[in-house]
């Protein structure tokens, strides 16, 4: 019996699909692999061992790098997201108004603008803030950070608030709930997992950011990346892919939990 | 009703530019403020030690495209500028190319799996695209490096002696590019094949279409938004690599973007660099507006 003729069927596409997941996949994974190698090559396998993970564990550099990394991704994600659910509620609610467009070419600005553009936008003016206050800490960062993460937390809070239905929100004020009350009693527990949604997302841009990192850090404040970036120009060991494949699983599992997160709102 | 002298709408008004205080202080101290202050700098005389000396000068914007010669005077092309141009150009439209070929494919066959299945594929797709860039480029290079595994294997297998020179070549940074940037790619033509018809399929095959014609008649017009938009993606992001072209090209096969930094470091001609900045943002733009043409005239097609 001859097969029925399947109008969705491509020739070839099936083909090139698999092997796109295997090409998206193998580099990882051959990255992983290597970094439970007993020997100190990246290419000839000598057995399993986590040393590359202890040694990486030991290394100053590498501890300060990744409290850094973890600092910085935790403020940006706090203050990205803080400035990011007012800014949702100011944009959704109440229809379009005056200057909307600008107020969204603004908040989607680090989307648009090439990172190293920016990169050296900000590396000119903190260089002259720092001569001109003798400040160096690590508040460039933060405030880099804050900003370039900024839509990536406002865009999942949006999209919750748009989806929201507004006949409770009414409901709370037709009861005479003052609006802050509305907002902490009715708004507030239907955008939590929007919230969570943005801050996640922003914590895991703050976490892979290379090239503004690099641009603005003062001497001696490496993040994981730029210490990483910096190792490439030597002879690479599988340290680099033990903390690598560490970064790697932080970012899969928050990418798992935003997937989920955001299917329960289905 | 939003005229304003209503005082329910001037309160309106008001709360919702108190809301939007925190994002705009921030966004204007740190994105839109500063690429100000970079065309300013373009203006300006470098220093001798790297940043500016506050004396107006065009010489900047001049160096973007012309040098001239030290001893004569003479007026040319900035033949370097000029190649790393074309250079950015060239492997930013090679990587859109490569995205696509096996990009378009990749989404097709998800567009086709069985609707609860397809969430799945897509989060095959998306666990790489937030993955740290690095890594990803970090990945590749392990791959292609001389002792890599792509070398040791045809090695291993009697296919060739030496190892392959791949990494430090425009080839490397090629792969590195197609390689973070095809999760772009993927997802907005994703999104267009998700919602097409395919009873619009089957009218082709019924009167007597080929496959070939069928895709190229009838599925590639449907999903041209997505293409366009999947297109952009790829192309912007690669025009103004750094990473990429920095860990894979080894500082030889310079991009736009490695030239940008070398005018804040060794180059200390901190006026190119902005105005080399502003440049490479010019073609963004550019290329984001025929974006939005090109989209606004679907749109009109089939609205």
């Amino acid at each position: 019996m001859a097969k029925p003729f399947d109008i969705r069927r491509q020739t070839g596409f099936n083909a090139i699909a698999m092997a796109c997941f295997v090409l998206l996949y193998l580099p990882i994974i051959l990255l992983v692999i290597y970094s439970f190698n007993a020997g100190s090559s990246i290419a000839i396998w000598e057995g399993f061992s986590w040393r590359w993970y202890v040694s990486a564990w030991q290394n100053d550099q590498v501890q300060s790098a990744t409290v850094r990394s973890l600092v910085l991704a935790s403020c940006a994600a706090i203050f990205s997201t803080a400035c990011a659910v007012p800014a949702a509620l100011a944009t959704t609610r109440q229809g379009s108004f005056k200057g909307h467009t600008f107020v969204f070419a603004l908040i989607n600005q680090p989307l648009m603008v090439p990172e190293i553009v920016t990169a050296v936008a900000l590396l000119i003016v903190f260089a002259a803030v720092k001569v001109a206050t003798g400040y160096t800490g690590f508040g460039y960062l933060i405030l880099a950070h804050t900003a370039f993460c900024l839509p990536f937390a406002y865009m999942p809070i949006r999209a919750r608030l748009q989806g929201m239905n507004l006949s409770l929100e009414q409901a709370g004020a037709d009861l005479y709930g003052t609006p802050w009350r509305v907002f902490r009693h009715v708004t507030l527990p239907q955008l939590w997992p929007g919230i969570l949604a943005g801050a996640m997302l922003a914590f895991v841009t703050s976490l892979d950011d290379v090239v503004i990192t690099e641009f603005v850090k003062s001497a001696g404040q490496d993040t994981l990346p730029t210490y990483m970036l910096g190792q490439m120009r030597r002879v690479v060991t599988p340290e680099v892919n033990a903390i690598s494949s560490a970064l790697l699983a932080i970012s899969v599992v928050m990418v798992m939990a935003f997937f989920f997160l955001s299917k329960t709102r289905k | 009703m939003s005229d304003a002298s209503d005082p329910v709408a001037r309160r309106a008004s008001r709360n919702r530019w108190f809301l939007l205080t925190p994002a705009l202080v921030v966004l204007t101290l740190a994105a839109s403020g500063p690429l100000l202050v970079v065309m300013i700098y373009s203006f300006l005389t470098p220093g001798d030690y790297g940043g500016v000396v506050w004396k107006p000068s065009i010489d900047g914007w001049f160096s973007v495209l012309f040098q001239r010669d030290f001893f004569s005077e003479e007026l040319t092309f900035a033949d370097a500028h000029l190649s790393i141009f074309w250079r950015s150009i060239w492997l930013s439209l090679m990587t859109t190319i490569i995205t696509f070929v096996i990009g378009f494919p990749t989404a097709y066959f998800i567009a086709t799996r069985p609707a609860n299945r397809r969430d799945t594929w897509m989060l095959l797709i998306i666990i790489p695209f937030w993955t740290n860039l690095l890594i990803r480029t970090f990945a590749v290079m392990e791959l292609i490096r001389n002792e890599g595994t792509v070398n040791s294997l045809l090695i291993a297998l009697g296919i060739i002696d030496q190892p392959i020179q791949m990494l430090f070549t425009d080839f490397a940074v090629l792969v590195g590019m197609a390689y973070v940037f095809l999760p772009l790619m993927v997802l907005p033509i994703y999104a267009s094949m998700e919602r097409m018809d395919f009873s619009l399929v089957e009218a082709g095959y019924d009167l007597y279409a080929t496959r070939w014609r069928v895709l190229k008649n009838v599925i590639l017009p449907l999903v041209k938004p997505g293409v366009i938009a999947g297109s952009i993606l790829v192309f912007v992001p690669s025009l103004g690599a750094y990473v990429t072209p920095r860990v894979l090209g080894g500082g030889k096969q310079l991009m736009l973007g490695n030239l940008i930094e070398l005018q804040f470091g060794q180059g200390r001609n901190w006026p190119l660099g902005a105005a080399l900045s502003l440049t490479l943002l010019f073609i963004v733009t550019v290329a984001l507006l025929f974006y939005v043409r090109a989209a606004g005239k679907e749109e009109g097609h089939h609205g």
